[in-house]
């Protein structure tokens, strides 16, 4: 939350210090613990201009927690799979084909999950290791696939209004993610606008209008049906003429392979640019955690079509633990930026690559 | 994939020629390489495992071992029972709704669709059935999910229980099961709230609406996209549900629809629905062997056909046809054909659909022919004069050069167009004289102008083609059988 607006990204990349808290009895070993008192983002410099930042030390439950949280309750395949697994002691060939069977299971794809397999037996085969030591061990390298895709977004510098564009397959939620950023950039003082690009499913310009009211943002929709590319053109000249900070542009949601609703993202892009050559400054793909080896194709089409600079998983607050994101790290070069864990405003979190992998594999208990 | 999986399997059984047994090595490695299949079109390991064990014994049968293609009949042995574990061949049972009124809950998680599905079931009831239905959104949670089921209960004609600001789901759930008593109404079906099974609360909150509202359904709303959390998912609401069916939605993507599988084999339930596009009318029957073909990667003929109904505008299919049967195929309806294929997909999408296909595709790819090539087409023939379509013999090399220059291309990708049209107008006359009218309007009507693909561009031969129409379905599947000649690149005269 914190780090969205007005933030010079503080990650110290050599300790793999994430910017995320980590809950208060972490585990020991590779993992150092963060000092209580400013877990969040210790060299927090916001520029002049911004508004300061909110550092959210004191709220308990943080992205990891949450996502422990979801991943403790749900007693996951993978966790219990990999309690099971683990038990036995020695790491042999049986071993390990369960360890790839439970990896594939978050959806990390059949490929990806050998190849992590492989990897951490490269040194330990047929050498007894305990539990916690194989999750440390996958984890770190999960992490380590997922390290280059964790990037902050800076919402505080570049171009103004910063226009940022969002694009999925329906229901994997755009309008929810939208309403969240726009709160959270309202509360930090930035000026929003926020455009209702969904002018297909029902109510969707009234779902977006209510988040609009909360985080006290500018609104911008036409009646169903309209053009969706005229709609973001006019968002773009009203933000310029209102002098807002930052564009949040909502589109409906489409799969990607239907020819016709990608023509008409390409449109609204088509449309956007007419205004400002370099924009849309950002285009967010958001996926569904609970999407299978189908989020690879929506990653490349979506980036054909709208150029997709970033990326945002919802939904890890279910039983899903969103494992394609180790698949798509290791295909495409696109960061991704936050995950969502809930419903609320303030349950979206930039991605951290430990915490993910951290979860994913169950450690922390 | 289909294909893919096809070749592996060969590959694992050619080794074997001439050695005349099966070894159980052999046999696990086929196993393996389906297990692999599986799991990429996304069915749950769990299942996958409970599939391989049931396989393995009927793959390892005297049958394969002296069959001549042990790969194919391997194939069709996970094929058939991936049909078996869908819930076998025919129709599933119909929702029961013989109590007046009968009560459909809809549950699932947030965005896999419920309350399109329940305006689509709604309609469906409705046109089909002839029921009075009653609509009610119990989600007091997500902004606007109420009006939305409002503004889709109006597009299919049926009521929508008013909306009460501020009322809990288990108070409108009561509200609404009186209001179909009163309002004599038949069925009742009520969308709830979006929610992950791990929310205790929400979760309990569901119970108490099914222990109100009495319901004779409650079907699982998921999305066909589902990656292995399906399981988890299909598991835990029927543990605090007791479900009655399953609804898959985004069928129309091009998910693999692993979900399916999974789902069915952890309830045990039916699949009653599968939900096609934001359309209301978007709601089919579930059909085992139209999802196993599918999850094998075999080509979704149906969605396919369904796809080419959708887009094809069945009046400019006549004209077509009659002009055809005239012998009389211009560059305009040429180009007709070039839009109609973009919009179905482009060539991947159709290709992707058809069995058999993929080498078809592959060698396309390496032909750089893609749907840029059908853009670029289109924009040739734009490029002309009215009457340069309609009769193309006057057009000369200046003509050529100046459209070429419109168009941005070169002349010689001009003279290609020119040169497709003359081989399809060809084919056409050959086939209206043959009295084959119905099927020239099938394939005017589908795909004949494009795949008829650009002889020029396409390698002489593309292999195969559909594997002798025997996917085919019969009858008002215009355009399949016959519509394809072009695949087989210029040796078009062999279809019929």
């Amino acid at each position: 939350m914190i780090l969205w607006w007005g933030k010079k990204k503080a990650k110290d990349e050599t300790t793999g210090e994430t910017p995320l808290e980590p809950v208060a009895d972490a585990s020991p070993a590779e993992f150092e613990p963060a000092s209580e008192g400013g877990p969040a983002a210790p060299d927090l410099t916001p520029p002049p201009a911004a508004p300061p930042p909110v550092v959210d030390g004191a709220r308990k439950t943080g992205l990891f927690r949450r996502l422990t949280e979801g991943l403790r309750k749900s007693s996951s395949r993978l966790i219990d799979g990999l309690g099971a697994v683990l038990t036995r002691k020695k790491l042999d060939q049986e071993t390990l084909d369960e360890l790839e069977d439970l990896l594939v299971t978050s959806d990390m794809g059949a490929a990806v999950a050998r190849r992590i397999t492989k990897a951490i037996a490269a040194d330990r085969f047929d050498k007894e290791v305990s539990d916690e030591e194989v999750r440390r061990a996958l984890a770190v390298e999960i992490a380590e696939i997922l390290r280059p895709r964790e990037v902050l977004v800076d919402f505080s510098t570049g171009p103004r209004p910063r226009i940022v564009l969002f694009v999925g397959v329906n229901g994997s939620g755009k309008t929810t993610t939208i309403g969240k950023i726009a709160a959270s950039l309202s509360g930090m003082g930035a000026s929003v606008l926020l455009a209702a690009g969904d002018t297909f499913r029902a109510a969707a310009v009234e779902q977006l209008k209510v988040w609009a009211e909360r985080a006290g943002a500018g609104f911008l929709s036409k009646p169903a049906g309209a053009d969706a590319a005229g709609l973001a053109y006019e968002a773009v000249e009203m933000a310029r003429r209102d002098d807002r900070d930052i564009v949040l542009i909502d589109t409906a949601g489409r799969l990607q392979n239907k020819t016709q609703l990608m023509d008409e993202l390409s449109k609204i892009v088509r449309a956007i640019r007419k205004l400002d050559p370099a924009a849309p400054h950002d285009v967010f793909l958001v996926l569904d955690a609970t999407v299978g080896q189908n989020a690879l194709s929506q990653v490349e089409a979506f980036h054909h079509t709208a150029g997709v600079t970033g990326l945002v998983m919802t939904k890890l607050d279910g039983t899903a633990k969103g494992g394609v994101l180790v698949a798509i790290a290791e295909k495409h070069a696109l960061p991704i930026h936050f995950v969502g864990v809930g419903e609320k405003a303030e349950d979206l979190h930039p991605f951290s690559a430990d915490a993910f992998a951290r979860a994913l594999v169950g450690l922390k208990d | 994939m289909f294909d893919a999986l096809t070749e592996k399997l060969g590959g694992v059984f050619d080794t074997l020629t001439g050695r005349g047994a099966l070894s159980e090595k052999d046999v696990n490695e086929a196993l393996r390489e389906i297990r692999v299949a599986l799991l990429e079109a996304d069915v749950a390991l769990p299942v996958v495992k409970t599939f391989i064990d049931g396989v393995r014994p009927k793959a390892v049968g005297e049958e394969v071992i002296r069959s001549i293609k042990p790969g194919q009949l391997v194939i069709k042995i996970v094929h058939d029972a991936l049909v078996e574990m869908l819930g076998g061949e025919g129709e599933p049972e119909g929702l029961r709704v013989e109590n007046v009124p009968s009560v459909i809950m809809m549950a699932g998680l947030q965005g896999s669709g419920k309350t399109t599905t329940t305006a689509k079931i709604a309609r469906r009831l409705k046109s089909v059935d002839r029921k009075k239905v009653l609509v009610a959104s119990l989600d007091v949670r997500r902004p606007a999910a109420m009006e939305q089921l409002k503004i889709l209960a109006e597009q299919v004609g049926v009521e929508a229980l008013p909306i009460v600001q501020g009322q809990l789901p288990a108070d409108i759930a009561r509200r609404a099961v009186n209001a179909a008593k009163f309002g004599g109404h038949d069925v009742l079906i009520l969308d709830t709230a979006g929610r992950t099974t791990l929310d205790e609360q929400m979760m309990s909150e569901a119970a108490e609406i099914a222990q109100i509202a009495d319901p004779q359904e409650i079907l699982l709303v998921a999305d066909a996209l589902t990656g292995q959390d399906a399981v988890e998912t299909a598991k835990r609401f029927n543990d605090r549900l007791s479900l009655t069916g399953l609804v898959l939605t985004r069928m129309d993507g091009d998910g693999r629809g692993g979900a399916a599988l999974s789902m069915r084999a952890v309830t045990g339930l039916p699949i009653k629905f599968l939900g096609l596009g934001e359309k209301l009318d978007g709601l089919d029957v579930f059909d085992a062997r139209r999802v196993a073909g599918r999850i094998l990667g075999r080509g979704d003929i149906v969605s396919l056909v369904e796809k080419a109904r959708a887009e094809v505008d069945e009046a400019a299919a006549e004209k077509l046809a009659r002009k055809m049967a005239k012998g009389q195929f211009d560059l305009d309806d040429l180009a007709q054909q070039l839009r109609q294929l973009q919009r179905m997909g482009g060539l991947g999408g159709v290709m992707g659909m058809l069995p058999g296909a993929q080498k078809a595709k592959a060698a396309m790819e390496s032909a750089n022919v893609d749907d840029r090539t059908l853009k670029r087409q289109e924009a040739i023939i734009t490029s002309m004069t009215r009457k340069e379509r309609r009769k193309p013999d006057i057009l000369n090399a200046s003509r050529r050069r100046r459209i070429a220059a419109g168009a941005g291309v070169d002349v010689a990708e001009v003279n290609k167009v020119l040169k497709m049209h003359r081989a399809m107008s060809d084919m056409m006359k050959k086939m209206g004289k043959g009295g084959m009218k119905g099927m020239a309007a099938a394939m005017g009507g589908m795909m004949g102008g494009g795949m008829g693909g650009p002889p020029g561009g396409l390698p002489g031969g593309l292999p195969g083609g559909p594997p002798g129409g025997g996917m085919a379905p019969k009858g008002g599947l215009p355009g399949l059988g016959g519509g394809l000649p072009g695949l087989g690149g210029p040796g078009k005269g062999k279809k019929k």
